[in-house]
């Protein structure tokens, strides 16, 4: 069996602000960690493999060449192999081109049973990749899975989370999942795999490792979105502003209570 | 294909570390006084429009252009579950009724289910002009798969303009797979929607995770596709019926899947903060879970619900339902009493629609103070006893009843 896990580098705080001056974004691109719904996808893929028998764990991960970084934390938490898809001509992508770049990376790569995605990133916040990169595939996907109930030779049932119910569901190989937050408790890197695996060697991929290499379909011109324009947001209310010792605030509440007719 | 081109007999050391400051990704390297730009790059094109003059270049793609009037048609998916219409299905439609009236686009509806001509009775009250329906026994429950199929086959047939999903479980996961099999853009979770007289649809939500809004277009591609939260905007009025009902042939439709539901399970049903009317929301603030005891009087004398922040779901000490914000829930109490929190630009947009926003925070530059109606500069560990004590006088006194 071969499981291979989508994971992505991102940002380490989340705080992004425009420079009132320069009208420039402010982002502070040194601390970057891997995204933390990813590790449930990692963890998730690990207890198939402890389920199972010659499990193969895949880490992926498209970004910059720092983002080798995500994927050796992977292999210290457990990942057999890693691969980074790396290329100039994929930047500026949105949802429907990262998806487009990843599907491709994984036809590459091959010979896989099941998809796993972390249910969204912290930085783009749209849970969408993991679907569109099952569309492409030509395969089936289940999002917001929160168990393993069980592996069968060719297929697997799981539990799904959504707003009001669960579903337990079952779904042939090959397929993709994404994983719930809080789904499982993910493991932390061990000292022992890291020691021995420093030097392991990751793949780096590219446009010419693709069965499509138009390079019209990838980075900003495969990309059906654009952001035409980025903005601060708006302050509308206007704002009463009170200071004051804790007992003059605490009372202070309490009178817009009473005026509000709460108290 | 469209990139930044470094035009490098521009390139001087003093403008590449400019060029390096100017961009948030951190995609210029320069080695060997010769600047490149690696894979980090987002094509802001900041450094275009703000760097040295003529260093970097947007190389556009020439592409064909596609008619933007062959596409007619604003249209909600409307999301059934157990025959029962999603209300974030019905606020959409006022939506589209808004956005479709600009360039006098017909309001459409697709519904898929089966044993559900009530909900298109419904749809019509709402003043849908056209409501689809595809009833069969294979759409009873929710399938990826099937449903995508059917999608598919409405875009096809009637090149609808725009699309609308809910930004429910259901419609986030269902939105991006017809988005793929269309080969279309989608924005997740929009915060405001709206037309421009050439049929474009501008989609604004927050980008980059954090405290920047950024508007998004669809140039070149249709459908035109949004994701919107529950309670980002109004349902419409009922109105007496003007449109119609058409049924759907699904007997061409692939019902094909590899996926089969063996158990459904409903949950307790647990207050949602997404309908109440009074809610304390409390942040980082707090330092530890028994500190929250702080917040018990005000929240029975105010019979309200509690949400929290992110972090605070991290730590576990709430159920994630109990999340305020985009990734959350969106909130529209009456009142809202926000303690401790700093006020990312996602638990803002899930809550800032609220009628009465009072907030306390100690840092008097707090984000959330901005969009406050009453912004209480102190520390919730001195503001909360004060109030707490002032509450206990009347529990414990004769205003009990009153």
């Amino acid at each position: 069996m071969k499981i291979i896990t989508c994971i992505k580098q991102v940002p380490g705080s989340t705080q992004v602000e425009i420079d009132p001056v320069t009208g420039n974004l402010v982002r502070d691109g040194k601390n970057a960690k891997m995204n933390p719904y990813d590790l449930f996808a990692l963890e998730a893929a690990f207890e198939i493999k402890e389920r199972t028998n010659h499990c193969e764990v895949h880490a992926l991960t498209m970004g910059p060449f720092s983002a080798t970084d995500v994927l050796r934390n992977a292999i210290y938490m457990g990942a057999d192999k890693g691969s980074l898809v790396t290329d100039r001509r994929f930047a500026g992508a949105d949802v429907l081109a990262t998806a487009y770049t990843l599907s491709q990376t994984i036809q590459k790569i091959g010979h896989y049973d099941i998809v796993i995605c972390g249910k969204q990133t912290t930085d783009g916040d749209t849970a969408q990749v993991g679907p569109e990169i099952a569309e492409f595939l030509g395969i089936p996907h289940v999002p917001y899975v929160k168990e393993i109930v069980e592996i069968k030779e060719h297929s697997i049932i799981v539990t799904s989370a959504y707003d009001f119910y669960d579903e337990k569901i079952e779904v042939a190989f090959p397929c993709l999942i994404t994983i719930e937050k809080d789904g499982n408790v993910p493991r932390l890197p061990s000292y022992r795999r890291k020691r021995k695996y420093q030097d392991l060697k990751l793949d780096i991929l590219s446009l010419k490792d693709f069965h499509d290499q138009d390079p019209g379909n990838y980075g900003l011109s495969g990309s059906p979105t654009q952001v035409e324009e980025i903005f601060p947001p708006q302050k509308t209310k206007d704002s009463i502003r009170i200071e004051g010792s804790g007992k003059e605030l605490g009372e202070a509440i309490y009178q817009i209570l009473k005026e509000n007719r709460y108290v | 294909m469209a990139y930044i081109k470094v035009n490098q007999d521009k390139i001087t050391k003093e403008v590449a570390e400019k060029l390096i400051k100017i961009c948030p990704f951190g995609a210029f390297d320069y080695e060997n006084d010769y600047l490149s730009i690696n894979a980090a790059c987002r094509i802001c094109k900041l450094c275009v429009n703000k760097g040295p003059v003529g260093a970097c270049e947007f190389i556009d793609d020439v592409r064909e252009k596609i008619d933007k009037t062959l596409f007619s048609g604003v249209t909600v998916f409307i999301e059934q579950h157990q025959n029962k219409a999603h209300p974030v299905s019905w606020e959409l439609v006022g939506k589209a009724k808004e956005l479709a009236a600009i360039n006098g686009e017909p309001v459409l509806a697709v519904i898929i289910g089966d044993d559900v001509e009530h909900i298109a009775q419904e749809a019509l009250t709402y003043g849908v002009d056209r409501v689809h329906v595809y009833q069969d026994e294979h759409y009873r429950d929710f399938n990826v798969e099937r449903y995508t199929n059917v999608l598919e086959h409405f875009f096809q047939t009637q090149q609808n303009n725009v699309f609308l999903y809910g930004g429910t479980p259901m419609g986030r996961s269902f939105a991006p797979k017809v988005a793929a099999r269309l080969k279309t853009g989608l924005t997740a979770d929009c915060t405001a929607l709206e037309m421009t007289d050439e049929r474009d649809l501008l989609q604004i939500r927050p980008a980059f995770g954090g405290n920047i809004m950024a508007k998004i277009h669809t140039p070149n591609t249709r459908p035109q596709m949004a994701t919107v939260r529950y309670k980002m905007f109004n349902k419409p009025e009922k109105q007496a019926p003007t449109g119609k009902i058409i049924w759907e042939d699904t007997s061409t439709l692939s019902k094909k899947t590899t996926i089969s539901i063996l158990d459904h399970y409903n949950k307790p049903k647990v207050t949602d903060i997404s309908d109440a009317e009074v809610i304390i929301a409390v942040g980082r603030a707090f330092k530890k879970e028994k500190d929250l005891e702080l917040i018990e009087p005000l929240r029975k004398k105010l019979n309200a619900e509690v949400g929290c922040t992110r972090p605070l779901i991290e730590n576990g000490w709430f159920d994630p339902k109990k999340q305020i914000g985009l990734s959350g829930r969106t909130v529209k109490p009456k009142l809202i009493i926000n303690l401790g929190i700093s006020g990312a630009v996602q638990f803002i947009e899930g809550m800032k629609d609220s009628e009465l926003i009072i907030s306390v925070n100690r840092d008097p530059n707090n984000k959330l103070f901005d969009i406050s109606h009453y912004a209480i500069v102190g520390d919730v560990y001195d503001v909360l006893p004060e109030l707490n004590r002032l509450i206990d006088q009347i529990i414990g006194g004769k205003n009990e009843v009153s």
